[in-house]
């Protein structure tokens, strides 16, 4: 097979420029809004009340236990018929945001959870409220502890935003897919996307190595 | 030696009826404390008496099902099932603990740990805790380690900085939960050293231990536990030269010759 070393020459910058202007924003915003969410639901399920803890593992249950491609749909597809008509850009981020809060809301529980009692108890002694002991002592230990998991999260969502070309939403593998669908070089444009997607994620692991290499400061080794 | 006389001294500190169970099991079977001010008081015991149950109710981290606690000239808190931490958190406004594990925050430094109470609760300028911070850790001989992280320190220097963290609320009572217990015993001398002058100025504290020695030097009142009720109490040469009641004289037997 000859490789078409000019279609590869030509494709590269759109198909990059589709990352850039679609893939990294729509992720880096539905992450940042998620671990948002996924903090609220985290919290609201080690709620002592009954009724908070029961709608977090409700709304974990739902978007855990539904295809994401099936909740873009919904939130693209469906809501018109109820009167809701929303454009590819505020659909996606709805949909990856809530996604995101639904996994990254046990990430962040476990974390908690896995904060020894005594710094509460430490944190009660020095006169501490349960907010502050949260915001000052518990949740800086428990950032340490998701980052792993967290950056589990982000690099699977960066590659789960390729489903977003499915709602016209114009990213990296939607601009592959013009690409091929025009040239017919269908083997040789998707390998070029999978391994820009690839590079996108070997920057995402770097940048994981050094956050963590950053906590570390305070762990024992 | 004692330097306050345990019935003339002014009360700090009263805990009455103080009851708890775990499940089935009762804890905590109608406690009386009465700790005057600047009078140390070590509450011994058997492990499972509760003593360290009836510390952590002083300061409501353990919420008792029954009883009151009420410090001089504050409002009594009354324990119920269904008390909460908040209601709790006025007793914690006027004493600080020093727990065995030392409980240090181990993503800040040494000098943070310590100015962290002050300025987040206290609310008090920056610039003045800081130089008090300092002088306690100088205090304790423990300056240069200021910028250190916790896990840089031997349990010896943690421990000191957990004292020092308590002292830098200028709390009114000061709760020891067993200090020395889990240091190496080449350890353990530095620390007692700190308690023992901490005593000496006239500080208030109820100290739970092990170091029978320890709490008969420092120790005004020895307060002797026994499953969940207070078996024995008294001046410490007595309780512990000359125990009356027969489980006291076990225990400490038993503690004073362990082969």
């Amino acid at each position: 097979m000859d490789i078409n070393w000019e279609l590869i020459g030509d494709s590269l910058w759109p198909i990059v420029l589709g990352g850039l202007s679609g893939t990294i924003p729509l992720s880096l915003a539905s992450f940042a809004i998620g671990l948002a969410i996924a903090l609220v639901m985290a919290l609201m399920r080690l709620s002592r009340n009954p009724v908070v803890s029961f709608i977090a593992r409700a709304y974990i249950s739902v978007i855990r236990g539904t295809p994401l491609l099936v909740q873009l749909f919904v939130i693209f597809y469906g809501l018109p018929s109820i009167g809701v008509t929303l454009s590819p850009w505020p659909s996606a981020i709805i949909a990856f945001s809530m996604n995101v809060g639904g996994y990254a809301a046990e990430v962040i529980r476990a974390a908690i959870l896995s904060v020894p009692k005594g710094q509460w108890e430490a944190g009660y002694t020095i006169g501490m409220s349960r907010t502050t002991t949260l915001r000052r002592l518990i949740l800086p230990q428990a950032a340490r502890v998701s980052v792993p998991p967290l950056s589990n999260t982000f690099i699977s969502l960066v590659k789960d935003t390729s489903l977003a070309s499915l709602i016209t939403f114009t990213e990296l593998f939607r601009r592959a897919q013009e690409i091929a669908a025009f040239s017919q070089e269908f083997m040789l444009v998707y390998i070029e996307a999978a391994l820009v997607y690839w590079v996108f994620c070997l920057v995402l692991s770097s940048g994981q190595t050094r956050l963590e290499r950053r906590f570390d400061r305070y762990v024992a080794h | 030696m004692s330097h306050t006389d345990p019935g003339n001294a002014r009360p700090l500190l009263r805990a009455t009826d103080l009851q708890k169970s775990f499940g089935e099991h009762q804890v905590l079977k109608s406690i009386d404390l009465l700790i005057g001010k600047g009078q140390v008081l070590a509450l011994i015991g058997p492990s499972g008496s509760g003593k360290t149950t009836v510390l952590r109710c002083l300061n409501g981290l353990e919420i008792p099902d029954g009883g009151e606690v009420a410090f001089d000239g504050g409002p009594a808190v009354a324990f119920a099932p269904g008390t909460t931490q908040k209601q709790a958190q006025v007793l914690r406004t006027r004493s600080a603990m020093v727990f065995q594990n030392y409980n240090l925050f181990p993503h800040m430094t040494v000098l943070e740990n310590v100015i962290e109470g002050p300025l987040q609760v206290q609310r008090r300028k920056r610039v003045e805790v800081v130089a008090e911070a300092e002088s306690l850790l100088a205090r304790v001989g423990l300056a240069e380690k200021r910028d250190q992280y916790p896990h840089q320190l031997s349990g010896g220097q943690q421990q000191r900085v957990g004292i020092v963290r308590a002292l830098a609320l200028k709390p009114s009572l000061l709760l020891f939960d067993e200090p020395t217990s889990a240091l190496d015993p080449e350890l353990v001398g530095d620390v007692l050293r700190v308690i023992k002058e901490l005593a000496d100025e006239g500080w208030t504290m109820v100290l739970v231990t092990h170091e029978l020695a320890f709490a008969r030097e420092v120790a005004d009142e020895i307060v002797f536990m026994d499953q969940g009720v207070v078996v024995e109490r008294g001046h410490p040469e007595v309780v512990l030269r000359t125990p009356q009641n027969e489980r006291t004289k076990q225990f400490v037997h038993r503690l004073l010759n362990p082969f």
